[in-house]
């Protein structure tokens, strides 16, 4: 197929390309709940601004974006929209899943209309627990899962070698 | 047709174009010269523009609608059957979630029906701090509205300015309470813990601080001649038709009607011994919304400035038992919340949780008026009156 | 029975009623005469039960005559006593144990089924009235207020989907916040609230074992998580 998915390619070049690839994340706007305010803390308060990592909060279109952070409750009406949108995200592409609602259900772990995180629908490579965490946290989670990215092979991902969820904290 | 059956350039026919033609059909109904059908534009859910999960199906003709069905549930977390489980601590804890910008807000009437069926009253300087907290949690809301607003419309400066000024204000929170919002600080009783040293000073910078930022508001935002166009005349809600739905709050007052809870409403917490002014403005258009809330979160920086010099000492506890049994009864605690008009109707039965306990919530009326309000609207101008209802997705869906 | 629930209520209600409830109260009672079953009060509040038959006039009275024209919300109660879903005496108090006999609440009703509305007025200071009336249980139906307050609308779609209630006039009695695929009507008490039915509540168990030490639940001869 490609240079580099059949895992031919030399070791600068992949360098180079995670490279580029860690510091360009375009992330989808999807604030679903009290997570997506502190996230919006971190993506457009010039106190943690996290554009000068390179996450650039643009994309409104899931064809262009290559992170998702599911920020909030999912609901059982919602999960049939989320999964639908990180299916028509491309590939390479990341889940972070923030918050203990996303996490696990959090609060509502007894409610009829939830699910019990997002884990059940997507898979999740970076989970930042908390209620609501921090915005630090969050960065935290994004400087993690840039760190991953940075050692990650493309051609295993083609292959469809999943690694360990990070958790944060 | 392929690139080869195209003219190539300096060959383009010769065609007679009569401007008073096109004119004519511009100004015409669509519908009638061309009889095109209806489109239906779904909006939403994951959408940048409607501030969290809400979906709407409007059907248009051209530009302009013609029905608009809201569909809300995204975010149902079922919350009054979660309340029939739990204590009432424990049901302090979840309710800051439902109106999750300003959550102190929201503990406060919940915990005024807890004490008024218990018969306890919180001491004075209890009092003065849930007013002091609910009050910076409205100058919270309303900033990052004053921003958001201008976001809406098309303006991105506006909102770095609104986070900056919230990150002010939730500095303050966080060093009372522990939490930057959900802080939880509520205890049947009174609250949990009393202020650090110099928070009062630093609280007075905040707030002349926050009064300097909505002069800045005024300059970009309300004195924009592009923000006015967009605004002016967009979304007028009728009063009568307004209370009829159960619109409350700052969308109510921008269209003439004087009605604040805190001062019109049964008397709870401190607003009787300040002295402050309730805003109105006649027009009730989107841009009546936004003044409004402008000269309320001035009007809240200077209670807070009021309190922070009345503000009595004393302990910050009623006595209470250790294990929280409300006695048997009903009572209904309606409040302004900063998005209108917020009530619990706890029915308890002598556990130490409540048997159902009903809430009422502020944007779930507010936008139930949607479907009579954005007909005949421009496809632009949905956006607009969205952002200047200024719901939040938890406080309709609970 | 309801009666005494009722007025043992009235007694420990607190503050007796606020003068403008009063009038309030006063003036409903003239205009409706006795389609009111019963009344009582809640700190300072008129709670009246009417005959389910003048559930549309008395919202017409009320916001014609009256000046309310405010509409706070329109609700659904279940009487029926909430499932336990603790053992009795295994000292767990994370949830609370409610009672087991089915009482009623202020003003009495007939039975498990009740529609509570409450309205005010942006005119008045603290004009504001509380109105209940029973439905009937096989088959709960009620007249929509649709036509009075338009903001009712919404509130009724929701108590249909939570209780079952049907209401005769209103425009489309359609799914509001559940999925249209969704069965059951959630907030009746005999619904039940699977996930904790399954699990107890998580947070009972103080401090857990570390791995490899009795108590854990990878223990064969475990007792299954008790408090350390």
């Amino acid at each position: 197929m490609g240079l580099i998915s059949s895992g031919k390619a030399p070791k600068p070049l992949m360098h180079l390309l995670n490279y580029s690839r860690k510091y360009s994340l375009w992330m989808l706007q999807w604030g679903l709940a009290c997570c997506a305010i502190e996230m919006g803390a971190a993506l457009a308060g010039p106190r943690y601004d996290v554009m000068r990592l390179g996450v650039i909060p643009f994309p409104a279109s899931p064809r262009q974006a290559d992170l998702i952070v599911i920020s909030g409750t999912v609901t059982d009406k919602m999960a049939p929209a989320i999964k639908r949108l990180y299916e028509q995200m491309p590939d390479p592409k990341y889940v972070i899943s923030m918050g203990s609602c996303a996490n696990c259900g959090g609060p509502y772990w007894d409610s009829y209309s939830v699910t019990k995180g997002v884990d059940q629908i997507i898979p999740v490579d970076v989970y930042v627990p908390g209620c609501p965490p921090r915005p630090e946290a969050f960065i935290q989670g994004i400087v993690l899962l840039q760190q991953r990215i940075m050692s990650e092979d493309p051609a295993e991902r083609w292959r469809g070698v999943t690694r360990e969820p990070i958790v944060v904290g | 047709m392929t690139t080869t059956d195209l003219p190539a350039p300096g060959e383009l026919p010769e065609i007679a174009v009569d401007p008073a033609a096109f004119r004519h059909l511009a100004e015409s109904q669509v519908n009638v010269e061309l009889d095109t059908g209806d489109m239906v534009l779904n909006i939403g859910p994951q959408h940048p523009a409607t501030h969290g999960t809400l979906r709407l199906v409007v059907r248009l003709d051209g530009e302009r609608v013609v029905s608009a069905d809201p569909i809300i549930g995204y975010m149902h977390r079922g919350y009054e059957k979660l309340t029939e489980y739990r204590t009432y601590p424990q049901i302090t804890t979840l309710i800051n979630r439902i109106d999750w910008l300003s959550s102190f807000a929201n503990e406060v009437p919940f915990i005024d029906a807890a004490e008024q069926l218990m018969g306890i009253q919180a001491p004075p300087r209890a009092q003065y701090l849930r007013t002091i907290l609910t009050e910076l949690s409205r100058i919270a809301t309303f900033v990052l509205f004053l921003g958001e607003m201008g976001l809406q419309v098309g303006a991105i400066t506006p909102a770095f300015y609104g986070f900056r000024d919230r990150e002010y204000v939730l500095n303050l929170i966080e060093a009372v309470t522990g939490g930057r919002f959900h802080p939880n600080f509520n205890r049947i009783g009174g609250i949990k813990d009393d202020l650090p040293w110099g928070w009062i000073s630093e609280c007075r910078t905040v707030m002349n601080k926050v009064l300097t930022s909505c002069d800045e508001f005024d300059d970009l935002v309300v004195g924009n001649p592009i923000f006015e166009k967009r605004t002016r005349s967009i979304g007028i809600i009728p009063q009568e038709l307004g209370a009829a739905y159960g619109v409350s709050g700052s969308n109510l007052r921008a269209s003439g009607v004087d009605w604040d809870l805190r001062r019109d409403g049964p008397d709870y917490l401190v607003y009787n011994e300040l002295d402050w002014k309730v805003w109105t403005h006649p027009d009730g258009d989107s841009f009546a919304r936004y003044w409004v809330r402008l000269q309320e979160t001035r009007e809240s920086a200077r209670m807070v400035l009021q309190m922070l010099d009345q503000l009595p000492s004393g302990p910050l506890m009623a006595k209470v038992p250790r294990i929280i049994k409300v006695p048997a009864g009903e009572v209904l605690v309606n409040t302004e919340n900063p998005l209108g008009e917020m009530g619990y109707y706890v029915i308890s039965k002598g556990a130490t949780g409540p048997f159902r306990t009903k809430i009422r919530s502020a944007s779930f009326s507010n936008v139930s008026i949607l479907p009579w309000l954005l007909r005949g609207v421009y496809v632009p101008d949905i956006v607009t009156i969205l952002a200047s209802l200024y719901f939040i997705l938890g406080d309709i869906d609970r | 029975m309801a009666d005494d629930a009722a007025t043992e209520a009235a007694t420990d209600a607190g503050p007796a009623l606020r003068e403008q409830a009063a009038d309030a109260l006063a003036r409903l009672q003239a205009e409706l005469g006795d389609a009111i079953i019963e009344h009582g009060v809640a700190f300072g509040d008129a709670i009246v039960r009417v005959r389910p038959d003048a559930w549309r006039r008395t919202a017409q009275i009320c916001k014609e005559q009256l000046g309310f024209d405010y509409l706070s919300f329109v609700a659904g109660i279940d009487w029926m006593p909430t499932p336990a879903v603790t053992e009795e005496g295994s000292g767990d108090t994370s949830t609370p144990a409610q009672p087991k006999e089915q009482t009623y609440g202020v003003g009495g009703s007939d039975g498990r089924y009740q529609l509570l509305a409450v309205v005010e007025s942006t005119r008045r200071k603290s004009w504001r009235i509380i109105l209940k009336t029973d439905l009937a249980e096989s088959d709960p139906h009620a007249d929509s207020w649709v036509g009075v307050y338009p903001g009712a609308d919404w509130h009724e779609r929701e108590a249909w989907e939570m209780y079952g209630f049907v209401f005769d006039g209103h425009p489309s009695l359609r799914h509001l916040y559940l999925p249209s695929e969704f069965e059951g009507h959630p907030l009746r008490k005999d619904y039940p609230l699977l996930a904790r039915e399954v699990k107890p509540w998580p947070g009972l168990v103080d401090v857990e074992p570390m791995p490899g030490e009795p108590g854990d639940g990878d223990d064969a001869t475990a007792d299954g998580g008790a408090s350390a």
